[in-house]
């Protein structure tokens, strides 16, 4: 038996999604060509197009379909920024966060040391929500030299939703684009990509239910991008590539799925979330409540819950509770495996002791009480093994 | 028993998680990560810190099936393992590294974490056995095949480590390992064997030495030249960039114009790093026939008696018969080594193995050679 506690990597495909793309998988037809079956599959796109369109509430034409959301980041980021400087040579700077998944930071990091752009990342604080006066004052003292902001929707690590109408109000009163990084949003909280106002949005199938390898950008018709992938032009001429058909129409099944379930998901899901935090809070007293403590959507993803075990090591704490069956997540960036303190932790103040100390336990839309239960019977003895070990290896260390 | 299997990403330490597993064992397999960066440490297959290796040990758990991790060693083997390399170097004597890992992380770091969480033995891919001798202690003796037997680098375990060290490979040849690695369908089967220390790249322990302790960064204490002498006349031969670039024996790259007046080779047969003075001199000045050496480790109970065994000096170096006395001197012990069958080229800082036929007895840091019998 495995109790899935990491669903914020990934979740389970909703079987209406698999079918969906299980039926086009066996069907030929690349939508680009002229004849009949070449149409067939490009209805199956326009189709999957309108249903993504009607969800998020953006226009079917502003549906730009990528391999994930890492291309799609990739491509709002460096496709926006090229275009905005070919406008306006001045706009050299990029604002984002500290907080940023690295599907965000490593590309601004990138144009940073390749392009020369001057990237600026705004603090959080304790719980993880942006400063939002310090935004202000970076885009009120040099408005002109400002390419694009990119804040994301919702932290994949600790949770908290993040102040976007706010960002959209400081940029657009100067005209500058914003660029959201919803992957972690979409099918959690309440998404509109019209009423958000932003310029571009990225979201990802396999966060949602549906299929891994393929994503959109949702870019607003009036932003101009320079494309990164040169081809055959498919999708709006910014990016190549053949289209996926069968991708996208389990992609547009679980988007339509997860948006219209969102409400009675975060209900029932921040309700186990909460019973998860308290029960491992009752048997751990210690255990420290990462991100926003407010459990309503507006602050904090329904399925996100983020603890500190002090003195323990998050690895061992993962392992402990993999060999019970039960997985979760530490949250943090591996670089060839070697897990490192999470840049999110430590933006949020925390010290690398402290943040190598931290679990990530995530739910979805197939998560149940068993599964909290199963980890509150479970945690109270792991938690003391990985103490012991953490105190063993750290006593050594010091002596 | 619940085992943790180290795998490197080579082919014996996959054999080693294979057969422990195979055995019964609930066996789960951990990736040390010693590189603080990963790349620079090794390229290509040879070492034990690359993604690549990494990654062949992650498929290796795959094919035996068992649950795999990779664990953040890197602090602790930079502190306990190169700096002291450096150090050692520094101070004009020629230290093994893998000692000193097996030492400090693979059987106390990384056995320590393995105990706390509920495991009861490390298994490694070492050429040694383990077997539990008339007193009840865990002795360990010499692999059958001796081309492959790595008990030398495991000479400094103590009883306590060894009661919860696994060596599954210990009983067999390394052709029927590889052999049995490809039957097992692990695809490290035909992986070449490492050799060299593995936080360096390229093998060039002189060129590694000459950067680290060239550099800022590097102990204060370091010369960066002096002399090379003669060793019987003191008349100075020529200079060099800094004694931590030799060891004792070697015999090339000394750069010397004036050839010796019986025109033989010569060696460096001391160095002495605070003034920089590296003496060298003739084959047979390298001879040595007493041996004394420092922080002694037992495998099993301290030898009461002189023990009549053998040493081994070096990794893969061939067995001297020799007189192994434990002797105190201001509160610490040591060991008094007396070689029946002269040693050539040793220098301080390397370890002396002592066995007693195929059983290892313990082992001891060389401090300081002597010639008695000529």
């Amino acid at each position: 038996m495995t109790v899935y506690l990491d669903h914020a990597a990934t979740t389970p495909i909703y079987p209406e999604a698999a079918a969906a793309m299980t039926e086009q998988l066996s069907r030929v037809g690349n939508p680009s060509s002229l004849h009949a079956s070449g149409r067939d599959a490009r209805r199956i796109v326009e189709e999957s197009r309108e249903t993504i369109a009607r969800a998020l509430n953006c226009r079917p034409g502003e549906v730009v379909f990528t391999s994930g959301g890492t291309e799609a980041d990739n491509l709002a980021l460096k496709g926006m920024y090229w275009s905005r400087r070919d406008d306006d040579p001045r706009r050299t700077r990029i604002l984002s966060t500290t907080i940023e998944h690295h599907a965000v930071l490593d590309p601004l990091h990138w144009l940073a040391e390749e392009e020369g752009v001057q990237v600026d990342l705004v603090g959080v604080d304790a719980e993880a929500r942006i400063d939002i006066e310090a935004l202000r004052a970076a885009v009120d003292a040099a408005p002109e030299t400002i390419a694009l902001i990119s804040v994301m929707w919702a932290n994949n690590e600790v949770g908290t939703v993040q102040p976007i109408a706010e960002v959209v109000e400081i940029a657009h009163a100067h005209g500058i684009p914003v660029h959201t990084d919803a992957v972690q949003a979409l099918g959690e909280v309440p998404l509109d990509f019209a009423a958000a106002g932003v310029d571009a949005m990225t979201v990802t199938g396999h966060k949602i239910g549906g299929p891994y390898g393929v994503g959109a950008l949702i870019l607003r018709r009036e932003v101009q991008l320079t494309a990164l992938l040169h081809g055959g032009g498919q999708e709006r001429d910014v990016r190549s590539g053949t289209i996926d058909t069968p991708a996208i129409a389990g992609f547009a099944t679980a988007c339509e799925l997860a948006v219209k379930l969102q409400p009675e998901v975060a209900v029932r899901v921040s309700a186990l979330r909460d019973e998860l935090v308290a029960g491992v809070r009752r048997v751990v007293p210690d255990a420290i409540y990462n991100g926003d403590p407010v459990s309503d959507v507006a602050h904090r993803l329904p399925g996100n819950a983020h603890l500190t075990f002090p003195g323990c090591e998050g690895d061992s704490l993962l392992m402990l509770l993999d060999a019970r069956g039960i997985e979760c997540s530490t949250g943090s960036a591996c670089n060839a495996g070697v897990p490192q303190a999470s840049h999110v932790l430590l933006a949020m103040g925390h010290s690398d002791d402290s943040a190598r100390a931290s679990l990530r336990f995530s739910l979805g839309h197939t998560s149940t009480s068993a599964d909290v239960d199963a980890l509150l019977e479970a945690i109270g003895p792991v938690v003391e093994r990985a103490r012991a070990a953490g105190l063993t290896s750290s006593g050594r260390a010091a002596g | 028993m619940r085992v943790l299997a180290a795998m490197s990403g080579g082919v014996d330490s996959a054999v080693a998680a294979a057969r422990a597993a195979e055995a019964g064992h609930d066996v789960t397999g951990i990736h040390l990560a010693l590189s603080r960066n990963p790349q620079s440490y090794r390229t290509g297959a040879r070492g034990c810190c690359t993604i690549e290796d990494s990654n062949d040990a992650r498929r290796a758990a795959d094919v035996i099936g068992i649950p795999f991790y990779v664990w953040d060693l890197s602090d602790r083997f930079h502190e306990d393992v190169v700096e002291d390399f450096l150090a050692e170097y520094a101070e004009g004597r020629t230290p093994n590294p893998c000692l000193r890992c097996n030492e400090k992380i693979k059987f106390a770091a990384v056995l320590d974490r393995a105990l706390a969480l509920g495991f009861d033995a490390v298994a490694t891919g070492h050429y040694a056995q383990l077997r539990t001798g008339p007193d009840g202690l865990i002795e360990m003796h010499r692999a059958v095949d001796m081309g492959k037997d790595q008990s030398y680098v495991l000479g400094v375990l103590t009883q306590d480590q060894l009661a919860h060290s696994m060596f599954p490979l210990g009983d067999s040849p390394k052709a029927l390992v590889r052999e049995e690695a490809g039957r097992r369908g692990l695809s490290v089967a035909a992986k070449p064997d490492s050799h060299d220390i593995c936080f360096i790249s390229d093998g060039d322990t002189g060129g590694w030495l000459a950067e680290k302790l060239s550099s800022e960064a590097g102990p204060s204490s370091i010369n960066h030249g002096g002399v090379i002498v003669d060793h019987e006349s003191g008349e100075v031969l020529g200079e060099h960039r800094g004694s931590y670039r030799f060891t004792i024996g070697q015999r090339k790259g000394l750069r010397i114009g004036t050839p010796a007046a019986d025109g033989k080779p010569r060696f460096v047969l001391d160095i002495e790093p605070v003034s920089g003075t590296v003496t060298v001199g003739p084959r047979t000045a390298l001879t040595v026939d007493r041996l004394t050496g420092i922080k002694p480790r037992w495998c099993g109970s301290v030898p009461a008696e002189p023990l009549h065994g053998t040493v081994q000096l070096r990794a893969h170096g061939s067995e001297h018969r020799a007189v192994v006395r434990v002797v105190s001197t201001s509160g610490d012990t040591g060991v008094e080594i007396e070689l029946l069958d002269p040693a050539e080229g040793i220098a301080p800082g390397q370890a002396a193995v002592v066995y007693d036929g195929s059983r290892v007895v313990g082992s001891a840091t060389i401090s300081a050679t002597a010639r008695v019998n000529a």
